[in-house]
C-alpha cells in the first residue's frame, strides 16, 4: 500500500522564538502505508515541527505540500481539515466521560431537535475499535478513568483514526506505558499503517522505533541531520546521528 | 497479539461484551456496581427510611399526609436553587451569590408587582428572572474572561447583592405580594382529579422514553436493558408517583410547587444528560483541557452555567417569597446558601467538577428539609437543629468520600 508520493512535505521549514532559533530549513515526509519516526535529544526541534504541522505555531519560512498541493496551516482547525490529527503526549481525554462521549467529543451526532445519538454513536465507537483490533475493553460505556495507560492511548488514536484522518502524528505515545502495554500501542501503530494511513511517531525508544517504523528522521538543534531507511540502518548509526550528525549550520553563528 | 491480527475474531471479541444481557446478569452486574463502592442514590434512599423510621417514633405527626405536603412546599425553594448550583459544580466552580440573586429576583418582582401600576404578573416575574440571569452573565463573564476564581468573584456578589437588596427595600421593611397568581405559585393546590391526571402524563411519558431508547439500541444491534427490568422500573415508578398524589389528595391536593419542582427535574436532566450542552458541562468539569482540543469554547459553556444558576436562584427566591406572600429585608439570607449547596453535594454531586446528576438536588434537599421539617415538630431549638444539619453534611461527604476510595480501589474510578 505504500505510495510513491508523500502525503505531507515539509521544504525548508523555519521557526524562530525571539532569539532562538528552534528550526533552521528542516525538510520532511511521510509517505501514505508507512511509518515515519521522528527522533532527536530534547530540544532538538520535535514539538516545534509538530507544532508547526498542526498550526499551533505556524512556520516562519518554509512550504508544505499536502497530497502534492502546498497549503498553508495558519490554526489547528486548518490542520484538522486537512485529515491530520495528532495525538498529544498528555492525553486529552475527559476521565469522568465514557469511551463513547470521548471518542465523540465536541463532533457529538444530534438528532433533531437536540438530543444525543447515543446508539449510533456507540456502534461506530464498536466499529472503530474493532477494526484497530482494540478488544481488551470490557465495555464502551465504562468511564475513560478505569482504563488502563495503554487502553486510554489506544482510545486516543482510535478517537483520531475514527475521523477518517489520513495522517496521524503520534507524540511519546509509549512513554508512560508498561512492557504490554508498549506492545499494544505498537502494534496499533503498525496496524494505522497497513490500513494505509502516513503514521509519524515521536520516541525518545529506539527499540520500539526499529520495531515498527519504516524511516527514521533525526533532528539536531533545529536542523536535520539524517535521514535512514529503518531496514537499512543500525541503533548505533541512529544514536551518533541524534548526538552528534552534522550540522549544516553551525548554532554558534547564530546569537542566542 | 501479532501484528498482522485478522479483525474478524476480535470483532466478536468486543461485540460479546454488548451483546444482550438476561434479567439476572443485570441484577448481578448491578449488586457488583454496589458492592465494588459504585452506591448511586442508594445511601440516601436508606438515609430517609432512617430519617423517617426516627421521626415517625418520636412524633406521630411525621408521616402524616398534611406533613408530606408541607415538606414538598418547604423543599421547593432550596431545591429549585440546588438545580443550578448541580450545573456550577459539574463544571467544578461554586456560586456564592446564590442567596442574595434570589433576593433580588424575589424583590425586583415584588416591586414590579406593587400597585398602584403594577406589572401583571408574567411581566414582573419574567424581567425578574431576566434581570438574575444577566447578573449570572456577568459574573460568569468576569470569572473567565480574567481567569479568577469563582469563589471569590461570587462572594464579592454575595456581599454586594444583599446591599442592593437592602437598598431596593429601603425604609419599607417589608413589601407584600397581593397578585394572586404569584402567591398561588407555593400555595395553590391541584384538584384531586388533576392530580392523578398529571401522575398518569409523567408515567406515560416515562415509558415511551424508556421504550424509544431500547428500540434505537436494539436498532443499531447493541445491547439493551432486559424487558424485564424496564417494565419494573416503569412499574416501580408509576406506583411511587400515584402513592405520592393519593397521599396529597388526602390532604389539600398536590402542591403547585411540586409539579414545577418535577418539570425542572425533567427538564434539567435531559439537558444535562441527553444534549451536546449537557455533555460539554460533563467534559469541562472533567478536564478543562481535553474539552478546549476537542474544539469545545469552554468560556461559552462557563458563563452560560452560571446564567443558569443565578436564573434558578431567582426562581428559588420568587417562590420562598410566594409562600411568604411578601419579602423583607432578610430575604435571601440565613442559611439559605448553604442549604442549596448542601443539598447538591449531600445528594451526592461532587464539589470538584464532572461528577453528579440532577437528581441530587431533589434527594438532598429532601434529605435536608425533613430532618429540618421533623426537627421542627420534635420542637427542638434553632441551636440544635443546626448541629444535627451539620452531622448529615459531613455524614454523607463520608458515605460519598468511603464509596469513593472502594471505586477507586475496585478500579471504577
Amino acid at each position: 500500500m505504500v505510495s510513491d508520493k508523500p502525503l505531507l512535505e515539509l521544504k525548508g521549514v523555519s521557526k524562530r522564538f525571539g532569539a532562538v532559533q528552534a528550526l533552521t530549513k528542516v525538510d520532511f515526509f511521510c509517505y501514505p502505508g508507512e511509518v515515519m519516526a521522528l527522533v532527536g535529544d530534547n530540544g532538538a526541534g520535535k514539538s516545534t515541527l509538530i507544532k508547526g504541522i498542526a498550526g499551533i505555531y505556524p512556520f516562519d519560512e518554509g512550504e508544505v505540500y499536502y497530497d502534492g498541493k502546498q497549503v498553508h496551516i495558519h490554526s489547528p482547525k486548518d490542520c484538522a481539515a486537512l485529515g491530520i490529527e495528532i495525538v498529544y503526549q498528555d492525553l486529552a481525554l475527559a476521565d469522568n466521560l465514557d469511551v463513547v462521549a470521548n471518542m465523540f467529543l465536541g463532533r457529538e451526532r444530534v438528532l433533531p431537535p437536540w438530543r444525543l445519538d447515543e446508539a449510533s454513536m456507540e456502534k461506530d465507537c464498536v466499529k472503530t475499535l474493532d477494526s484497530l483490533s482494540v478488544t481488551t475493553l470490557r465495555s464502551v460505556r465504562q468511564p475513560v478513568a478505569s482504563l488502563s495507560g495503554g487502553q486510554r492511548q489506544a482510545i486516543a488514536v482510535a478517537k483520531a483514526v475514527m475521523w477518517n484522518s489520513r495522517l496521524v502524528i503520534l507524540d511519546e505515545p509509549t512513554a508512560a506505558l508498561g512492557v504490554a502495554q508498549t506492545r499494544q500501542v505498537l502494534d496499533l501503530v503498525r496496524r494505522l499503517a497497513d490500513k494505509g494511513l502516513a503514521v509519524v511517531l515521536i520516541s525518545h525508544n529506539l527499540h520500539d522505533i526499529f520495531e515498527v517504523t519504516d524511516r527514521i528522521t533525526v533532528l539536531r538543534l533545529g536542523q536535520k541531520v539524517r535521514e535512514f531507511r529503518t531496514s537499512e540502518t543500525t541503533q548505533q548509526e541512529v544514536v551518533h546521528a541524534i548526538t552528534a550528525g552534522k550540522l549544516q549550520e553551525v548554532p554558534g553563528m547564530v546569537k542566542s | 497479539m501479532s501484528v498482522k491480527n485478522s479483525t474478524t475474531a476480535s470483532e466478536s471479541a468486543l461485540m460479546a461484551g454488548q451483546a444482550a444481557q438476561s434479567p439476572s446478569e443485570y441484577i448481578q452486574s448491578y449488586l457488583k456496581r454496589v458492592t465494588s463502592g459504585d452506591l448511586g442514590s442508594l445511601p440516601i434512599i436508606l438515609g430517609l427510611i432512617l430519617i423517617a423510621i426516627i421521626f415517625q417514633s418520636q412524633n406521630e405527626n411525621f408521616l402524616t399526609a398534611r406533613n408530606f405536603v408541607n415538606l414538598i412546599v418547604q423543599m421547593a425553594g432550596v431545591t429549585t436553587i440546588a438545580y443550578g448550583v448541580v450545573f456550577v459544580l459539574l463544571i467544578g466552580e461554586i456560586d456564592l451569590s446564590i442567596g442574595y440573586v434570589s433576593a433580588v429576583a424575589a424583590v425586583t418582582m415584588t416591586l414590579l408587582l406593587r400597585e398602584p401600576g403594577g406589572w401583571p404578573w408574567y411581566a414582573a416575574l419574567g424581567l425578574a428572572l431576566v434581570a438574575v440571569a444577566l447578573i449570572g452573565m456577568v459574573q460568569g463573564l468576569i470569572i473567565t474572561t480574567f481567569q479568577l476564581p469563582s469563589f471569590v468573584v461570587t462572594l464579592a456578589g454575595l456581599l454586594a447583592w444583599n446591599g442592593v437588596v437592602l437598598i431596593m427595600i429601603g425604609g419599607a421593611g417589608t413589601v407584600i405580594i397581593q397578585d394572586s397568581v404569584i402567591v398561588g405559585i407555593a400555595n395553590y393546590f391541584l384538584p384531586a382529579i388533576w392530580g392523578w391526571i398529571l401522575a398518569l402524563v409523567f408515567v406515560a411519558g416515562y415509558t415511551l422514553t424508556r421504550v424509544r431508547q431500547v428500540i434505537a439500541r436494539r436498532n443499531q444491534g447493541l445491547s439493551t436493558t432486559p424487558m424485564l427490568i424496564v417494565v419494573l422500573q416503569i412499574v416501580g415508578l408509576a406506583i411511587l408517583s400515584l402513592l405520592a398524589v393519593y397521599v396529597c389528595n388526602h390532604d389539600r391536593g398536590v402542591p403547585f410547587v411540586g409539579i414545577i419542582l418535577l418539570v425542572f427535574l425533567v427538564g434539567f436532566s435531559f439537558l444535562a444528560t441527553k444534549t451536546p450542552f449537557g455533555r460539554y458541562v460533563y467534559a469541562v468539569g472533567g478536564n478543562k483541557e481535553a474539552a478546549r482540543r476537542a474544539g469545545i469554547s469552554v468560556q461559552r459553556i462557563q458563563v452560560i452555567v452560571f446564567m443558569i444558576s443565578s436564573a434558578m436562584a431567582g426562581m428559588g427566591g420568587i417562590i420562598l417569597a410566594s409562600r411568604l406572600r411578601s419579602v423583607d429585608t432578610a430575604a435571601g439570607g440565613g442559611n439559605l446558601l448553604l442549604n442549596a449547596i448542601a443539598a447538591a453535594v449531600i445528594g451526592g454531586t461532587s464539589l470538584f467538577g464532572g461528577s453528579g446528576r440532577v437528581s441530587s438536588a431533589v434527594l438532598g434537599a429532601l434529605i435536608i428539609m425533613s430532618v429540618e421539617n421533623g426537627m421542627g415538630l420534635l420542637g427542638l431549638s434553632s441551636g440544635v437543629k443546626f448541629v444535627i444539619t451539620g452531622l448529615v453534611l459531613l455524614l454523607a461527604v463520608l458515605v460519598d468520600a468511603i464509596s469513593r476510595r472502594s471505586r477507586t480501589q475496585s478500579g471504577l474510578a
